[in-house]
């Protein structure tokens, strides 16, 4: 089957992600759409290793997936954080650092 | 999309665009849904898909590694996440900030610059699916080229552990 | 010798010296020290002129006592005829001199003071005679008029006295402008060398350009009208006889005033090239002379002071002196200065002989002197018999020549204005004889004859101006052989004349007819028109006369007054004003500079530069300050759309 499915697939779910990033207001709603583009990166390493038949690709998207885990357990504790000085998360409101 | 002209991988190729268009939608929604739990589950639907997408790609280690750490414990840290920052009082406003129509251009124009690129370096590869892939041979790669991506990698789990942690209990 | 004759200035310095520190302790006060020196000095430079005479080899000597680079500024000596001449010339006369003043300033109270300042000036004159450099004659022609002012000021109690020292010395110092230079532009026309010698060289081979030479006479003559009282610039001359009837004696008849003919006589191939002096007709330095000649004899006449009447008669002689040098006449010109030396020092002394008996200057208080004082009235009508160019004496000789050359060397008006000046010059001596002498006695003293100190060198002197005209008569010629003109190694004669009968004649005649008018108008009285002067408008001539043709009053009353009055203010008020005012100005003017400097350019400029910057990073800081907008998405929405514009550009451009 072509591999550019897969790898279109990963591109569409990588720019969803990005849309939420850049979009979305609430803190955990930001890193969900973290975890959408992680998630299209790993698509696109399986589909890749699955092409070249090397297990390397699957060894980076496990990686990925750890420290995605990682990653989103931080980020919900700051989030959570935020929400107990400020009751509520919405991003817009945070610019301490607003020159 | 081409390859509608179905090869030997008819079945794959038909599996992989009904999972492929549910999670298209479904991540559509996470990043539009006005209610966030309906916004995680969605992302759940999402993240089952990818697992079934690697268990068509003969990566069966790797769905099954995805659907428990993903669905089983980040979903679940949302979730939880969701439930302890919400605001009591305030309706469930606005999830949308003021810049999402330029986000949406410029994801657009990112998506477009991938396809492209994509489409040109990889228009006419194709997959020749062999054998599922074998968990030792992960195993092997994890543990012998990959060991100290490995073990830094538990470092950072375990920072990332103690962090957690440390930032968010109350003191 | 010869090469010795440095001592011959030497002598008398040391004396200067001598007298200065131990003058009044001497015995004599001093004097004795002086008539040893010129004594010394005098047998030496016969000596000197005996060696000439014998094998006429001239020294010419130099040390080099300041070189840098070309220009070497020497100290030399040039012993030739005309050198030997004048040595005779000065020291016997200073003798005379001195030995005259032991009587005449007897008690004087600055007596030793005046021996020192007679001891200098003799040094100087001889150290200018000896000069081979210009540079060396001038220092002799300053040091000389340094001393000819302290000698005329000797009684500077008296105003007149100082004044007339200061005149003498202002006076020939506008000439010795010309003089210096004269010498800068001959130095520079010669390739930079001071050599009296050289420079004549290059005259006469036509190695300096005609102009040049031109340029350089007229300067160095406008030295020679200051210090050889040329008109104008004779008024101090008259005014100098406010000194001691010696000083009168020695400088301003004999030795100092005739250091204007003697520059002449020395480079006179820098004056025979410049004023073309062989073309014949009229050049300046003759059109001065023959002025002094005629119109200071003109202004003898009116004078009643005894000594006025010689002052303005050695101004006529310089005249003459230095219209034979015009002409071409050198020898002749040369020869009237050896002649005029001896008896207008006589008459001088004379004069003052018969001053210090009668103790006044003017022969209006004198009169029948003769029988008072036959040894002074016998000498002084020697001295002027000579003087008037009475053959056989000294002056015949002398004037003749002059006439003579005038004449054959194409010069009529010279000649014409000679023969008015000798008749004048007759008839103002008889004249000043007879007051003096003849008559009845005006006078309210009891004149006696002088003592010896005084007398016997009237009669010393009396000899040589009776004598020595004929050292230069036809046949003998001795004078004309043994100082002559010539420069080694230069085919060039001054013109020479035979004696001419009939003008010697001729002038004999004028002479003796002045003297005959002399007698007839002042002697027998009895001349018509005796009151003519009296009545205008011959009155008015008179009074032009006494005037002096009213060049005191244009010297004194019109520059002095003028710069004095006039334009020292003019001058004080440019420096006030003007040359203040332009430095007060540069101060303002720096100061407005700084305070614009600071307040314009420095507060306003460069801090407004420096602030600039500051404010303008400040302002673009502002601006570019609200793209942080602290807000997290923000940022991440510019990271996306550059990495999303770097892809395109990617695809577009490769």
């Amino acid at each position: 089957m072509p591999i550019t499915q897969y790898l279109f697939l990963s591109a569409f779910l990588f720019c969803t992600g990005v849309y939420g990033v850049l979009a979305r207001r609430n803190g955990v709603l930001v890193l969900m759409s973290i975890e959408l583009m992680l998630n299209a990166v790993n698509i696109n390493l399986v589909a890749f290793s699955a092409r070249l038949s090397d297990a390397a690709g699957q060894v980076f998207a496990l990686f990925v997936i750890a420290i995605a885990a990682a990653e989103v357990g931080v980020g919900l504790a700051i989030v959570l954080l935020i929400y107990r000085n400020r009751v509520g998360v919405n991003l817009d409101e945070i610019d301490l650092m607003k020159g | 999309m081409s390859g509608l002209i179905a090869t030997s991988y008819a079945p794959q190729n038909v599996a992989f665009w009904i999972i492929a268009i549910s999670m298209a939608v479904a991540a559509v929604g996470v990043v539009t849904m006005k209610n966030i739990v309906h916004a995680a589950l969605a992302l759940v639907v999402v993240l089952a898909g990818v697992a079934a997408q690697y268990i068509l790609l003969q990566a069966e280690f790797l769905g099954i590694v995805q659907v428990l750490i993903y669905i089983g414990a980040v979903i679940v840290l949302f979730l939880f996440g969701i439930m302890l920052t919400r605001h009591p009082m305030r309706k469930t406003g606005e999830y949308d900030n003021d810049q999402r129509v330029l986000a949406g251009l410029v994801s657009m124009l990112i998506f477009g610059v991938l396809a492209y690129l994509l489409s040109d370096e990889f228009g006419g590869v194709k997959l020749r699916l062999g054998q599922p892939t074998q968990t030792s041979a992960i195993a092997d790669s994890i543990f012998r080229t990959y060991v100290v991506g490995f073990e830094v990698v538990s470092m950072l789990l375990l920072a990332a552990l103690v962090g957690a942690i440390v930032l968010a209990r109350r003191d | 010798m010869a090469e010795k004759a440095w001592l011959i200035p030497l002598l008398p310095a040391l004396s200067y010296f001598i007298i200065l520190l131990f003058g009044k302790k001497m015995p004599k006060g001093g004097s004795e020290s002086g008539i040893i020196a010129v004594g010394t000095s005098f047998v030496l430079a016969l000596i000197v002129a005996a060696q000439w005479i014998k094998d006429e080899h001239i020294v010419d000597q130099h040390l080099t006592w300041w070189s840098n680079g070309k220009v070497h500024i020497t100290l030399g000596q040039h012993v030739d005829g005309l050198t030997a001449m004048m040595f005779v010339v000065v020291t016997f006369v200073s003798l005379m001199v001195h030995i005259y003043s032991t009587g005449y300033m007897h008690g004087d109270e600055r007596f030793t003071h005046f021996f020192a300042a007679l001891s200098l000036f003799t040094a100087s004159m001889l150290f200018m005679v000896l000069a081979d450099n210009l540079l060396q004659l001038m220092i002799g022609w300053e040091l000389v008029g340094l001393c000819s002012f302290m000698l005329i000021g000797h009684w500077f109690e008296e105003k007149n006295n100082s004044s007339a020292a200061l005149k003498a010395f202002f006076t020939t110092r506008t000439g010795d402008v010309g003089l210096m230079l004269g010498i800068i532009t001959l130095f520079f026309a010669a390739g930079q060398h001071f050599s009296i010698q050289l420079i004549n060289k290059m005259a006469l081979e036509h190695e300096i350009s005609h102009g040049l030479l031109l340029a350089g006479a007229l300067l160095l003559f406008l030295g020679v009208m200051g210090k050889s009282a040329q008109v104008p610039l004779h008024i101090w001359l008259p005014d100098a006889m406010a000194g001691p009837t010696p000083v009168s004696a020695l400088i301003h008849a004999a030795t100092m005033v005739v250091a204007g003919v003697y520059l002449v006589a020395r480079v006179y191939g820098v004056f025979w090239e410049g004023f073309s002096i062989g073309h014949g007709g009229l050049n300046w330095m003759a059109f001065i002379a023959g002025l002094t000649m005629v119109l200071t004899a003109a202004l003898a006449f009116v004078q009643d002071d005894i000594k006025r009447v010689l002052a303005y008669s050695t101004v006529s002689q310089l005249g003459y002196m230095v219209a034979a040098l015009s002409v071409g006449a050198w020898t002749a010109g040369v020869f009237h200065l050896f002649t005029h030396a001896f008896f207008k020092a006589l008459l001088f002394l004379g004069s003052g002989s018969v001053i210090h008996a009668v103790h006044s200057n003017n022969m209006s208080e004198m009169g029948g002197l003769k029988k008072y004082m036959p040894q002074t009235y016998w000498t002084f009508v020697i001295g002027t018999l000579a003087l008037a160019g009475i053959f056989p004496l000294a002056g015949f000789w002398s004037k003749d020549e002059i006439l003579l050359g005038a004449t054959k060397n194409g010069y009529p008006y010279i000649f014409v204005l000679g023969l008015i000046g000798a008749f004048m010059t007759a008839c103002y001596m008889g004249r000043c004889v007879i007051l003096t002498f003849h008559g009845e006695y005006r006078g309210h003293g009891h004149p006696h004859e002088s003592p010896r100190s005084m007398t016997v060198p009237l009669l010393l002197l009396a000899i040589p101006s009776a004598l020595i005209g004929l050292i230069n008569a036809p046949g003998v010629l001795k004078f004309a052989h043994w100082v002559r003109f010539e420069v080694p190694g230069v085919e060039f004669e001054p013109p020479e004349h035979k004696f001419a009968v009939p003008l010697a004649t001729f002038s004999f005649l004028v002479a003796v007819a002045g003297l005959a008018v002399a007698y007839w108008v002042f002697y027998l009285k009895t001349a018509p028109n005796k009151g003519a002067f009296e009545r205008a408008p011959l009155r008015t001539v008179k009074h032009v006369l006494v005037e002096k043709y009213y060049l005191d009053a244009l010297f004194v009353g019109g520059v002095v007054g003028a710069i004095k009055g006039p334009i020292a203010r003019a001058a004080y008020w440019i420096n006030q004003n003007v040359i203040d005012g332009v430095v007060n100005a540069v101060g303002v003017g720096a100061k407005l500079v700084g305070r614009f400097t600071y307040d314009v350019i420095d507060q306003k400029g460069v801090d407004g530069i420096v602030n600039g910057i500051g404010v303008g990073a400040s302002e673009t800081g502002g601006v570019l300050r609200l793209v942080q907008s602290g807000r997290v998405q923000q940022y991440a929405l510019m990271l996306f759309a550059a990495v999303g514009l770097l892809g395109l550009a990617l695809i577009l451009f490769t």
